[in-house]
């Protein structure tokens, strides 16, 4: 009997049969393959910084409206992040991070899936759940951990979830949603095997470079590729992993090279383009369905702006001119702008309208959101089985008693 | 970077070489082969010379450390009729014909990987969202628990997965977060640690931190060898069950035997929790019992009183439980008089769940003995014994029953050495002297 994997050698083949590397062929020269012998990987872009398209063949495929909505979702992101930076300096909430810089990475990418798809995210892709249509009540029930929190207020601030946008509750361990995005990808496959008439979906992961260092997303890519699983990795290389930069946190070319070596289809698109994220993470879609489905990298090259959260001081480690560079120099946001501007959709006006009634809807979500009861206090005990266990139920009726006994000493008024 | 690649090249070689031996059948024949009593030098065919064993070789002076019996202990079902006398069984099992089954009553000779092997073919045949995969289990596994299964339910839901723990955990959460039911598989539960994260971190806390969002990673059951294997040294002997119990969120199962195996497995699996099932490895193919052949589950989270008895409880789980079987064998023997009534009697509890655990039942029986005594291979210190003696010593209606102290008969606080593991492990003879030790109190 022979087995599937089993290889047999042909006399005199110039190449050699050895099962680990079947098309390699051989050479009496003794040569080192270097790094830096290889170009680093292009970065595809579609508009530059003055909203001018120079890739030739690109025709819009959304309509002026589509366009303007995706603009919007930006802009509500950034305006988000600033009232809301604020409200952590305030103490109103315990902790924030914004995704300045990297609004366009996250929303042109989202806009490429359909709703069916389901993504995973590290915690910098507010855009994503912008993009999908994460309601202003859930961002805000989230961030004061208030009764609408889906999580019922165990998570810290920005670590949303919504099963009804197929988008997975963050958690905060880095690369962790990495193998996950590869087994939920692995279950979408089986699942339309299983029954053929299911729409096809894919899965989509979203990480930061820092996060590549993990042993999960080694783990991640290696076992997508030789299960054919149906999943696109999105690294937002933002330059930064807290104080790290990106020099200290590998020496190979960026995220984007280490695809190849896992067998797995790899582009590097500039983040701060929202069409040439858009225009990969559609065609990396479609891949990702071909063959029974396969695994795709997207590298989107972005700068952080803000500080990494708000328990960061980033001046600590970079120079304040180098973050206002970037801000004046190239920014998603203004880079769409300009393109729409030359087009004729968008102008001073717009702009400020949009402004206005986003942040009105914003401080509106906000006050209410202030305002809203915590989540009742057995929400602590509940939901870490399926059903409460004995112990948790005693556990429960403890500490019922002993809030009872010292009722002075806790506000419980706070919750519903 | 030799002193770094070291490790990985000893984990790796030592690996191949228990696999090998696994696969040959002669990890554990080796064990019984190093018996000094007759039955077992004969059978030891295949090798010219006797196996010189590393540690599992009894004194030929033992009069209690002597090679456990599994053809004859009372632990295990030796014929149909003792098996299908379970009342935790359903009576389609018991009594056969009920509710249409076509094997009801019938029962087949089983050791414990066959057993595995049943209730997850069990398990792929009832429901297609059941998956099964981690390191070699295609061909069959190294222990060959998933034997014929890919090749009856076919690759894509019977695979091999690239050699990452990180990953085949993170992989299941996935597929159990996307409604998939996965079971997979560490190869040897000393080999947990890099899922450890993904357990802990991801897999435990999915449902909690999900909330009305409802998702939860409940199909996943991760199955993964366990305990002293005779020569398993420091990386094929572990007992990481304690770790385990300390993280909410997952439930912990170890069972005895193969008809304990099947329907605790059923159960985990069909279980909308996360599970760590445990199989103590040196039981794969040394317990062979009489086990019903159409699928039954048993109840998570419930001990099981094996031995009624009134003046000790002792309290244990997976294969220590035939130490303890013998241990109380010559205690009752030899305390005979020593008891309550004139008698002296040993309660012998086998948890199964080690976490969320029964308390009742322990508690209940200690209440009635008075005395308690729990064994574990796992380090003594913080392990399962710890918190079942806290739990006795906390209880007021059991404090003041006490009549001596609790005492644990577990591993030593030491790693687990080679050529000394029958010194390092809880034995009959440190069993018995412990029952002797807290009558005499």
């Amino acid at each position: 009997r022979r087995y599937g994997g089993s290889l047999s050698q042909k006399p005199d083949s110039n190449f050699v049969s050895f099962p680990g590397a079947v098309k390699s062929v051989f050479t009496n020269t003794l040569k080192f393959e270097m790094p830096s012998e290889y170009p680093a990987m292009p970065t595809y872009r579609v508009i530059d910084q003055h909203g001018v398209a120079i890739d030739p063949t690109f025709e819009p495929d959304l309509s002026d409206d589509e366009v303007i909505k995706l603009y919007r979702d930006m802009l509500t992101v950034s305006i988000m992040d600033i009232i809301m930076f604020d409200a952590q300096r305030q103490g109103r909430i315990s902790f924030y991070m914004v995704s300045s810089g990297e609004e366009a990475a996250c929303v042109g990418s989202a806009s490429a899936l359909t709703p069916g798809d389901v993504v995973f995210c590290q915690y910098r892709e507010q855009g994503v759940f912008q993009q999908r249509g994460f309601s202003m009540k859930e961002f805000m029930g989230q961030l004061f951990a208030n009764k609408n929190d889906a999580g019922m207020g165990r998570n810290m601030p920005v670590h949303y979830g919504s099963t009804r946008l197929n988008i997975h509750s963050i958690s905060s361990p880095l690369g962790t949603q990495l193998p996950h995005a590869a087994g939920a990808a692995y279950a979408l496959k089986i699942q339309r095997m299983q029954n053929p008439t299911a729409d096809p979906r894919i899965a989509v992961v979203y990480f930061g470079e820092g996060a590549a260092s993990e042993g999960d997303f080694h783990a991640a890519l290696n076992i997508a590729a030789t299960r054919s699983c149906p999943v696109v990795f999105v690294c937002r290389n933002n330059g930064y992993s807290i104080s790290t930069p990106a020099l200290e946190q590998y020496r190979g070319d960026g995220i984007a090279s280490r695809g190849l070596g896992y067998g797995i289809d790899t582009v590097r698109v500039d983040g701060n383009d929202l069409w040439a994220v858009r225009g990969a993470m559609t065609k990396a879609r479609e891949m990702a369905l071909q063959d029974g489905g396969k695994p795709v990298l997207l590298e989107c090259l972005s700068y952080r702006v803000g500080h990494h959260s708000t328990s960061d001081d980033s001046f600590a480690y970079r120079a304040k001119v180098e973050v206002e560079d970037w801000k004046r120099r190239d920014n998603p946001i203004s880079r769409l702008r300009k393109w729409m501007e030359a087009k004729g959709t968008w102008d001073d006006g717009k702009e400020k309208e949009a402004r206005d009634s986003i942040r009105r809807q914003i401080l509106k979500a906000f006050n209410e959101a202030e305002r809203e009861k915590k989540p009742p206090i057995r929400a602590l005990f509940e939901d870490v089985y399926e059903e409460l266990t004995p112990d948790l139920h005693a556990q429960m009726k403890q500490l019922k008693s002993h809030l009872d006994k010292y009722p002075d000493e806790y506000d419980h008024t706070a919750h519903s | 970077m030799l002193p770094t690649h070291t490790p990985r090249v000893l984990r790796t070689a030592s690996r191949q070489s228990l696999k090998t031996a696994a696969s040959k059948s002669q990890v554990f024949a080796r064990s019984s082969r190093a018996s000094p009593r007759p039955q077992s030098q004969s059978r030891s065919h295949s090798y010219s010379q006797p196996y010189r064993a590393y540690s599992s070789a009894a004194a030929p002076t033992a009069r209690l450390n002597i090679p456990i019996d599994y053809a004859t202990t009372p632990l295990l079902a030796h014929t149909a009729r003792t098996a299908l006398n379970n009342p935790e069984l359903p009576p389609s099992i018991t009594r056969g014909g009920g509710g249409g089954s076509s094997g009801g009553g019938l029962t087949k000779r089983m050791n414990l990987y066959q057993a595995i092997n049943d209730a997850m073919s069990t398990a792929l045949a009832e429901d297609e969202s059941v998956l099964l995969f981690g390191e070699d289990v295609a061909f069959g596994g190294v222990f060959r628990c998933s034997m014929n299964l890919k090749d009856t339910y076919g690759g894509d839901r019977v695979f091999n997965t690239p050699l990452s723990e990180q990953g085949i955990m993170g992989f299941a959460i996935g597929l159990a977060a996307e409604g998939m039911r996965p079971i997979a598989e560490i190869q040897f539960a000393d080999y947990v640690y890099p899922a450890f994260d993904q357990l802990v971190n991801e897999a435990a806390r999915f449902r909690y931190r999900d909330g009305t969002n409802k998702r939860h990673v409940g199909g996943l059951t991760t199955r993964m060898p366990c305990g002293a294997v005779g020569h398993g040294a420091m990386y094929h002997s572990q007992s990481p069950e304690a770790l385990f119990t300390h993280i909410p969120g997952l439930r912990v199962v170890i069972p005895r035997s193969p008809i304990q195996a099947k329907g605790l497995l059923l159960a985990s699996i069909r279980c909308n929790d996360p599970v760590v099932f445990l199989e103590p490895k040196v039981l794969y193919r040394a317990a062979v019992e009489q086990v019903p052949v159409d699928a039954y589950e048993l109840p998570l989270s419930k001990a099981e009183v094996l031995k009624s008895g009134a003046d000790i409880t002792i309290v244990s789980y997976g294969q220590p439980l035939y130490l303890c079987m013998n241990a109380i064998r010559q205690a009752e023997q030899d305390l005979k008089g020593a008891g309550k009534n004139g008698h002296f009697s040993v309660e012998l509890i086998d948890l199964r769940t080690i976490y969320p655990w029964d308390k009742e039942t322990v508690l209940a029986s200690v209440r009635k003995t008075g005395r308690c005594i729990v064994v574990h291979e796992s380090m003594v210190n913080a392990g399962v014994g710890a918190e079942v003696a806290a739990t006795i010593q906390e209880d007021a209606e059991t404090f003041v029953r006490l009549e001596a102290p609790v005492q644990r008969v577990a591993g030593w606080s030491t790693h687990m050495p080679l050529s000394f593991e029958k010194f390092v492990l809880p034995d009959v003879a440190r069993i018995y002297d412990a029952i002797k030790t807290t009558m005499n109190y």
